[in-house]
């Protein structure tokens, strides 16, 4: 057996034992720690397949952010978690979930095997018109250019589901700030990790932001990390989190879409297509699309955290 | 294909309304209603933009007005068409919408104050949001944007199931969520599926090369179940009823009128223009049956309800049932070489005429509500001395759904009756005059009840201004007059159409 061969056995067996650990754990919280230590071994999975851009995505949203959610809901469920386990599904219920989740199963790994080998790609396309967007990373290419709608659209998904957190919030508080925990604690572990951990993760992404265009990274990568050290600066009580209600927090945050939608309408002017490059100018055009999605990006996966206003305007 | 500037419309049409929703947020504050209005305002002078090119290429050209985005021609980049199918869903969309945001007006005001509060801010910016998503799914091209399209559409509906804020509404809420988010995630499996095989996702080069075989099949089963649950077909209904009959009168019409419609498009799109080689007959049998399930099943579970809201839910599900009985309709005359237009022609009308009724019927229950402080079914007495055009509505929007003539539901129905006899499927007939009959029943009851006269001296809770009433009744006779489209010198389904039977061949 090869080392290679013997490597990825090992990290397949790992990701099926860590799936099904966390899907049988009784445990939320063990479950919730199991999904993301998952995350981080598809993130080598991925790495292993020479997929970095979507290693960097899953180990930034898949495994970091998402983990950090669900970690949230699991300290805020702890108390009714034993009520909870009391109202589990009957039987019947768990063993047609079973059958469901089974055939689905089943059926993916069937058709995954009868895929066509080698699979038809865009690839080569893509390599044939990348000059024209002056990129050097193929995926921004696709992310940005060929197919910079479904980007343009996915920001948006963004924001409505910044919105549909938001809309949870008690009548009386709304406009508010988040009931994000805060630890007045000037000496403490947290407070000094920020001082020391901020400055460096803010470079950090910023450097994965940049080297976007040509190297694998991006703005998504990069706004995920910028968003961790804003919710540690918050965590740690140097900061305050944001009333919803605030004019600038909302400039900040429409952003992003907004510059990529007149970008747009400005390539249908110049270039004859909506969302189309004018010879020469695609790269500009590109970083500035980024350049005003990264805080908007960085702003909505921090509130995303935070959750719905908790506090009044005043407090 | 037609690239002309009007095919650019195409972008707005999508785009406007979520600029709508990034002002409405940035600007807040007491101002969103006028935001949200205005934008309801000019998509409306966009639709009719599209409807009028439309209706030009019908009797000119006759292709569909196609859209590609930055000049990469698919399979690299994405292109917007809009065939018959989309022109039809769209126009019917903006229809609902602006006489739903007409309605909702008084609801959702700003509050005196001069502050922004909660439930308009949401229910206005979420009203544009679930027009920019539902525009994107009727002209969208490209099953990876219409996966994103689904996704918007399922962000931008759940919030307004939980817009009051009560406990159960946000149980309905996430259990909505629960549901349409495993959909999107079937969806999405059977999308790479089809990427991995065929090498593009869009929907022209798609036709042209998926083939019938084991991996299609296993595409197709998972994107349907995925956009049935959405859907809510039966038995995949649960999450419907507790969902739209919670919400606020004016977010439930939006919900049960039209978000349900995005997916069950998007059924159509899959088996009609993706893969009409790859579907078999038994495998429309079998989505006519769970539309009969859901009939009787959504028919008979509403007629044993109290509350009015939670009967106008209950047959959505059944309506729901009536727009998969179309597909072996329409695959069965395909299959014995006929033409199968007039099956897909009576799926359309009965969803666009379900769309225009159910909206009126759930702004009916509305207005009833604040009348009488309740909306129980027993008791509704003196509701048509306070509200002639309301109850008038209600009865239009009920004659519709039964599916009496001149209506839209008539016209349908008619088409679907005459496809079945026609293909040798009766029992798909007789399910449906079940139907009608079980509905004509409640719609009876209903009407009925509110002709009761008042107790003397009964004062209703609230006046309700006119122009609540004037919409409601706007909606419930287009519905109810949407049959006379039988006399349109136009077909605009067909509109850059290949007919059924020319694309899967003679067998």
């Amino acid at each position: 057996m090869t080392p290679s061969l013997a490597l990825n056995l090992a990290l397949a067996l790992l990701l099926l034992g860590m799936a099904g650990w966390a899907v049988l754990v009784r445990s939320t919280q063990a479950a919730v720690i199991g999904f993301m230590v998952f995350g981080l071994l598809l993130t080598l999975a991925w790495a292993r397949l020479d997929g970095l851009d979507v290693a960097l995505t899953e180990a930034a949203i898949g495994g970091g952010l998402t983990g950090f959610l669900l970690l949230g809901a699991a300290v805020r469920l702890r108390s009714v978690e034993h009520r909870a386990t009391l109202q589990a599904p009957g039987l019947a219920t768990r063993i047609l979930a079973a059958l469901a989740a089974g055939s689905v199963t089943l059926l993916l790994a069937f058709a995954v095997l009868t895929l066509p080998s080698p699979a038809p790609s865009l690839a080569p396309a893509v390599a044939e018109n990348i000059a024209m967007t002056q990129v050097g990373n193929p995926v921004t290419a696709v992310l940005l250019a060929f197919r910079a709608l479904d980007t343009l659209l996915e920001t948006l998904v963004l924001v409505l589901a910044m919105l549909g957190i938001w809309s949870l919030a008690d009548d009386r508080v709304w406009g508010g700030r988040p009931g994000f925990a805060i630890a007045h604690d000037a000496s403490g572990i947290l407070h000094y990790a920020a001082r020391i951990l901020v400055p460096i993760g803010v470079v950090i992404g910023g450097y994965i932001f940049w080297i976007g265009a040509d190297d694998p990274g991006g703005k998504f990568q990069g706004a995920t990390l910028l968003a961790a050290m804003w919710l540690l600066l918050v965590l740690a009580g140097l900061r305050d989190a944001p009333r919803v209600s605030s004019q600038a927090l909302r400039l900040w945050v429409v952003l992003g879409p907004l510059v990529f939608i007149s970008v747009g309408l400005l390539g249908s002017w110049l270039a004859g297509s909506f969302l189309g490059y004018p010879q020469g100018y695609a790269k500009l055009m590109i970083v500035t699309v980024e350049l005003a999605l990264l805080p908007s990006l960085t702003l909505i996966l921090g509130l995303l955290i935070m959750g719905a206003p908790k506090r009044e305007i005043g407090r | 294909m037609t690239e002309s500037p009007a095919s650019l419309l195409l972008v707005l049409a999508v785009l406007l309304p979520f600029t709508g929703v990034i002002f409405g947020l940035l600007i807040g504050g007491r101002h969103v209603r006028t935001v949200a209005l205005t934008t309801v305002a000019l998509g409306l002078a966009v639709i009719g933009g599209i409807v009028w090119h439309a209706l030009g290429t019908c009797s000119g050209s006759g292709t569909a007005i196609e859209y590609v985005l930055g000049g990469w021609s698919p399979p690299l980049g994405i292109r917007l068409r809009a065939d018959g199918l989309s022109v039809l869903m769209l126009l019917a969309v903006a229809v609902v919408i602006s006489l739903v945001s007409v309605y909702a007006h008084a609801d959702f005001a700003p509050h005196d104050s001069g502050k922004e509060t909660r439930a308009p801010l949401v229910f206005w910016l979420m009203l544009l949001a679930i027009w920019g998503s539902l525009n994107l799914v009727f002209v969208s091209g490209d099953l990876f944007t219409l996966y994103v399209a689904l996704e918007l559409l399922t962000f931008a509906g759940v919030p307004l199931v939980a817009l009051d804020g009560r406990g159960e509404t946000l149980r309905a809420a996430l259990r909505y969520l629960l549901f349409a988010l495993l959909g999107s995630l079937l969806y999405l499996l059977g999308a790479v599926l089809l990427y991995g095989a065929y090498g593009t996702l869009d929907i022209q080069l798609l036709s042209q090369v998926v083939r019938p075989e084991a991996l299609s099949w296993a595409a197709l089963a998972l994107m349907t179940v995925g956009l049935l649950a959405k859907t809510a077909l039966f038995p995949l209904h649960i999450w419907l009823p507790p969902a739209h009959a919670g919400a606020p009168a004016a977010a439930s019409a939006l919900l049960s009128a039209l978000v349900v419609k995005g997916s069950w498009f998007l059924v159509l799109r899959l088996w009609f223009d993706v893969m009409p080689n790859v579907v078999t007959l038994s495998a429309a049998q079998l989505l006519a049956a769970l539309g009969a399930a859901a009939i009787i099943v959504g028919n008979i579970v509403a007629l044993r309800q109290l509350r009015l809201k939670l009967l106008i839910a209950y047959s959505t599900v059944a309506q729901i049932g009536y727009l998969f009985l179309m597909f072996p309709l329409a695959f069965g005359l395909a299959f014995a070489g006929m033409d199968s237009a007039p099956a897909l022609t009576g799926g359309m009308l009965q969803t666009i005429s379900h769309a225009l009724a159910k909206a009126a019927m759930f702004l009916a229950a509305g207005l009833i509500y604040l009348t009488l402080g309740h909306d129980r079914i027993s008791d509704l007495r003196g509701v048509a001395q306070a509200l002639p055009m309301t109850v008038t509505a209600l009865a239009l929007a009920g004659a519709s759904l039964i599916g009496l003539p001149p209506s839209g539901g008539f016209l349908a129905k008619w088409l679907l009756l005459s496809a079945a006899l026609e293909s040798g499927q009766w029992w798909w007939g007789a399910v449906m005059l079940l139907g009608g009959l079980l509905t004509s029943v409640y719609v009876f009851i209903i009407v009925v009840r509110s002709l009761a006269p008042a107790e003397a001296g009964w004062m209703p809770k609230t006046r309700v201004p006119q122009y609540q009433q004037m919409a409601v009744l706007a909606l419930a006779l287009s519905a109810f007059l949407l049959g006379l489209a039988a006399l349109s010198p136009v077909d605009l389904v067909q509109l850059g159409r290949t007919p059924l039977s020319l694309l899967r061949g003679t067998p």
